[in-house]
């Protein structure tokens, strides 16, 4: 989980319009059902289980995760703007690893 | 014959998302099949209810956007919308989807605030063959609404 997650969030808005926000993070979401095909042994499930958004702190959107999201989650969603601020991003893997990132934006 | 490139050159959206879904399928390749037991409509049935959607889920409201067939069953587009003014005292809680015929039913939950203005989400999820899945929408007022919609599965994508 090192490589950067990629986000869209507009730069500016006008207030109470509604924006979209596009993430992407790259992980594989191994499922926990597949078989090496050396070993023939399963391999362990490692996902990404809980992504959260919050803007200025206060939790906007989230999402509880399964092994039946496709690898590199990737999530659409909407919010209203309502004034100037700071969008975090979290996402969470199976050993509590977490990757972080934020997108500001100007709200006129 | 030229090859499709960009015109102008350089290493476009497509390209990397390609190069990246070449990827995974390299990974999936190597142990592609599907093991153990599959849910049922029961199962997920059972699913839906532990998240509070029982007999008391209405038709309505709730619009699930799938492919007719998904050739590729490890990534299926997926939108969900819900008829919700999203304000204060009137918005979606929670969007669950469902899927029958996946080892696990659960495929993910979806938890809203009026903050988000417009009950609209897109993700890709795994499907492991054709089945039917299941968006259920939970009210701020404790309704729920849920809709079922048909899908073909050419391969499947649970095994990797």
């Amino acid at each position: 989980m090192a490589k950067k997650p990629r986000i869209k969030v507009p730069k500016t808005a006008k207030k109470g319009d509604i924006i979209k926000i596009k993430t992407l993070v790259l992980h594989k979401m191994e499922t926990g059902l597949r078989k090496d095909r050396k070993t023939k042994k399963l391999v362990p499930r490692m996902i990404i289980n809980k992504f959260v958004a919050t803007f200025n702190g206060k939790e906007v959107f989230s999402a509880n995760m399964s092994p039946a999201i496709s690898a590199n989650p990737y999530f659409a969603f909407h919010t209203k703007a309502t004034e100037s601020g700071t969008f975090e991003f979290t996402w969470t893997d199976d050993m509590g690893k977490t990757v972080t990132a934020s997108r500001k934006i100007t709200v006129t | 014959m030229t090859e499709r490139t960009n015109s102008n050159g350089a290493l476009g959206r497509r390209d990397v998302l390609r190069a990246a879904l070449g990827g995974a399928l390299a990974v999936a390749g190597s142990g592609f099949v599907l093991r153990g037991a599959s849910a049922t409509p029961e199962t997920a049935a059972q699913a839906l209810a532990k998240m509070g959607v029982g007999g008391n889920a209405k038709q309505g409201k709730v619009h699930l956007k799938l492919p007719e067939i998904a050739e590729n069953g490890r990534t299926v587009p997926l939108s969900v919308r819900v008829d919700s003014p999203m304000s204060d005292k009137d918005y979606v809680k929670a969007i669950h989807i469902v899927a029958e015929g996946n080892p696990n039913p659960e495929v993910v939950t979806f938890n809203l605030t009026p903050a988000v203005g417009k009950a609209e989400i897109s993700t890709r999820m795994r499907l492991g063959k054709t089945q039917n899945v299941v968006a259920a929408a939970v009210m701020n007022d404790g309704s729920v609404y849920k809709v079922s919609r048909f899908i073909k599965v050419t391969i499947g994508g649970c095994g990797g």
